[in-house]
């Protein structure tokens, strides 16, 4: 069975139209990336998908894991298991990730009829995780997003994604602000990630991501479509040649 | 009207869990206020001659002042007249044995988590439990008369130690100081009171639980708190009282004292009933708390989370007379519903080298209204005055308010005075990163305001700040979405 089905997906924020109709399918074990200039709407699908309510999801339907998705509290749907790697994190002063995490799997938990962890399996797994994507304590210890650098900011949503164990991943350019090792850590960190049964969503402008997370499909976005679609190469075409000619593709066939 | 608006609506109508009233024969003076209310209270108090000469100039002055109405709040008009101004169980222990406490009296201090059986007690903590007008029973004071220590009931103290309540008893916060402590000297009832004697560390944390049970009853307690040179001592006071759809007053008095080197840490969680949801009932909150580190080096620290009344008018403050003395307040104070609250502190400074440190974290949600108010003075004299105050509101959806009234004075030049304030609001976008998650909203709420308040949370000692933490959880349950 399809774990996503997206179809023909329109949602607009104050009254103007962001998602002009997505239609996309994922399968477990698959990888797609998306790509597309600046505002053609990449970071609204996520958030639709998470279930902001900042925007009004006009018509279409969403399929997650054959429950109606768009009809579920963002809550539930991460708790079903979708995760956000968001384009900017949001700081909590004064909440450790640590303290968060632990908030937020015990909530998971308790939403599948699960015991919390107590302290000493919580560190336990934290652990586990930390060394999957080479994260350090101290920062795990300081105030959730506050005063973080960019790529520890991304680091610390991937490291939140392994904690939480997802059956959907959408990362929301989670590549761009990081160097080259922290970006091969957090693909790597992907990568132990991925099996069989999960999915991801990879939003990125960069080839060179996709590089290290090697892409079943890849999708391009343009004004609120996806006018594109294909195998790995794509990103290397677009790297190449830019998006003019997916524009021009675009605009003929409108 | 948007879901989160709705989530905010249904939030801001969550339930006091303290509300349950006790069924127990009480012995309540008439309603009223007369100099024959101050010596039928003094009588049952079997106190010397002294005090109540004391207690009745207090209320000769307090006849002549009026009732201040600067606060940030409107209320009706207190009729002094129609309440009771003593409320006792009949059924009193005639010693220091728990085993003759009512046991309807016992079972309410065990349902609000409070044994008074030593054995059941967290160790480490010595409590003094008031019920209405008098104090039914402290724990531990053989153990902490062992080390010097005195903790005993203030009704107690003016009995068995006259001495000390005559050299210290209104030295900080005399009666004539303001309308509302001329009347708690004229009735008070019962409260604390401890002393630590020179170069003692108490070896427990001391508390009193104050439970204001019976109607129409004023609650009206004085604690005092004396730290010798060189003594340690860290005091904790919750309190809670029923559900009741008239209003209730509640007017302490609280002085503390550090001589050389001595230091007294001081923690409240107050919980009175905030009113309901309409903003029917609730306690009258006027509380005058005031430290004078006496001494040179000595410390007071106030802390305080506020998360009950309906109104409260509180201002902690520290006289830093001796030198190089230090003077502390963190506070968080929420407010829910209809509650209105004004408090804040004042850091006066008139020794040398003396330093002053003010947190001050108001919440506010529902139709709320919640204020800080502070005033650091320093003295002419008052050389290398030092400073810090931040102050900081979160709001909680739009139908509330948050001021600031901050005042400095300051008459030396050496002074270093810093003030730090913002304002917030729960951002959606925090909610919504919570929620993607699987935090749910009120418990992303109570994550982000604990988160809020961590600094403060921090100074309360381990096992009241965990409840602390509960409280402010459960006060602005459903606020927000
Ligand atoms: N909250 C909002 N209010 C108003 N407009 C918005 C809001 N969120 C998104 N938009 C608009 O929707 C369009 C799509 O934005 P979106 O963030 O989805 O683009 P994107 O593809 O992620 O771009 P980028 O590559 O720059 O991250 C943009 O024109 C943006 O200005
Ligand atoms: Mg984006």
């Amino acid at each position: 069975m399809s774990m996503l089905i997206i179809n023909e997906l329109h949602a607009s924020i104050e009254e103007r139209e962001i998602l002009k109709g997505i239609s996309l399918t994922v399968n477990p074990g698959e990888v797609h990336a998306i790509m597309g200039p600046n505002g053609s709407g990449k970071s609204t699908l996520a958030s639709v998908l998470a279930g902001r309510e900042t925007y009004e999801v006009t018509s279409g339907s969403v399929a997650f894991d054959g429950k109606d998705l768009l009809d579920m509290a963002p809550e539930e749907r991460a708790r079903e298991g979708m995760f956000l790697a968001f384009q900017y994190p949001v700081e909590i002063p004064g909440v450790s990730t640590t303290n968060f995490l632990k908030t937020a799997v015990n909530e998971k938990r308790k939403a599948v009829g699960l015991a919390p962890l107590d302290a000493v399996q919580f560190m336990k797994m934290m652990k586990e995780k930390m060394s999957l994507v080479q994260i350090d304590q101290t920062l795990l210890s300081r105030s959730l997003n506050e005063g973080f650098s960019g790529g520890e900011k991304k680091r610390n949503e991937i490291f939140q994604m392994a904690m939480l164990e997802p059956r959907l991943g959408i990362l929301d350019e989670t590549d761009s602000g990081l160097d080259i090792d922290a970006l091969r850590l957090v693909a790597n960190g992907v990568n132990k990630l991925r099996n069989k049964d999960n999915a991801f969503v990879v939003i990125t402008h960069y080839q060179r991501l996709l590089e290290y997370i090697v892409p079943d499909f890849v999708h391009v976005m343009y004004n609120g479509r996806l006018v594109k679609s294909g195998g790995k190469e794509l990103a290397l075409e677009l790297e190449d040649k830019g998006y003019d000619w997916i524009k021009e593709e675009a605009h003929e066939m409108a | 009207m948007s879901d989160q608006q709705k989530i905010l609506e249904e939030v801001t109508g969550s339930e006091y869990k303290f509300g349950f009233t006790t069924d127990v024969e009480m012995e309540v003076a008439p309603a009223g206020l007369t100099e024959d209310t101050i010596r039928f209270i003094s009588a049952k108090k079997e106190e010397p001659a002294y005090f109540l000469e004391w207690r009745l100039k207090a209320f000769r002055h307090w006849k002549k002042m009026t009732e201040p109405h600067w606060g940030y709040f409107k209320y009706d008009p207190i009729d002094y007249q129609v309440q009771s101004y003593y409320a006792a169980p009949k059924q009193m222990p005639k010693k220091a044995s728990m085993d003759e406490v009512d046991p309807e009296v016992r079972k309410t201090f065990e349902k609000l988590g409070i044994s008074l059986q030593e054995q059941k007690r967290l160790s480490g903590v010595a409590v003094d439990a008031v019920f209405d007008s008098v104090s039914v029973g402290t724990t531990f004071q053989k153990q902490l008369r062992d080390v010097g220590v005195i903790f005993c009931s203030m009704s107690e103290a003016i009995r068995e130690h006259p001495d000390l309540i005559q050299k210290y008893l209104g030295s900080v916060v005399p009666y004539s100081d303001n309308f509302f402590a001329a009347l708690n000297s004229a009735v008070f009832s019962d409260g604390s009171f401890a002393y630590v004697p020179k170069g003692v560390h108490c070896p427990m944390e001391l508390s009193t639980y104050f439970r204001m049970n019976a109607q129409n009853t004023g609650q009206f307690e004085r604690t005092l708190i004396i730290a010798d040179e060189g003594a340690y001592v860290s005091y904790l006071e919750g309190c809670t009282a029923p559900m009741r759809d008239k209003n209730q007053l509640h007017a302490a008095v609280v002085e503390l004292i550090a001589l050389d080197r001595g230091e007294v840490k001081y923690s409240t969680v107050q919980n009175w009933f905030p009113g309901d949801k309409d903003g029917k009932g609730g306690v009258f909150n006027f509380v005058t708390k005031r430290g004078l580190c006496a001494g040179h080096h000595s410390r007071i620290s106030w802390t305080q989370v506020e998360t009950g009344s309906a109104i409260t008018w509180k201002y902690p403050s520290v006289i830093l007379k001796g030198d190089h003395s230090h003077g502390e307040f963190y506070s968080v104070a929420v407010t829910n519903n209809h509650q209105q609250a004004d408090t804040g502190t004042k850091m006066q400074h008139l020794g040398k080298n003396c330093k002053s440190r003010i947190v001050a974290k108001t919440i506010s949600a529902g139709k709320s209204n919640s204020s800080y108010r502070g005033l650091v003075r320093v003295a002419k004299n008052a050389d290398n005055a030092r400073n810090y105050t931040q102050c900081d509101s979160l709001l909680v959806g739009d139908k509330c308010g948050a001021h600031t009234f901050p005042y400095i004075e300051v008459k030396n030049k050496s002074a270093q005075v810093e003030h730090e304030a913002t304002t917030s609001k729960i951002g959606e976008d925090q909610i919504f990163y919570c929620n993607q998650r699987g935090i749910g909203t009120e418990e992303a709420v109570s994550l982000i305001v604990n988160g809020y308040c961590r600094e403060v949370l921090n100074q309360l000692p381990m096992e009241f700040a965990v409840e602390a933490q509960k409280l402010l959880s459960v006060s602005l349950e459903g606020s927000v979405g």
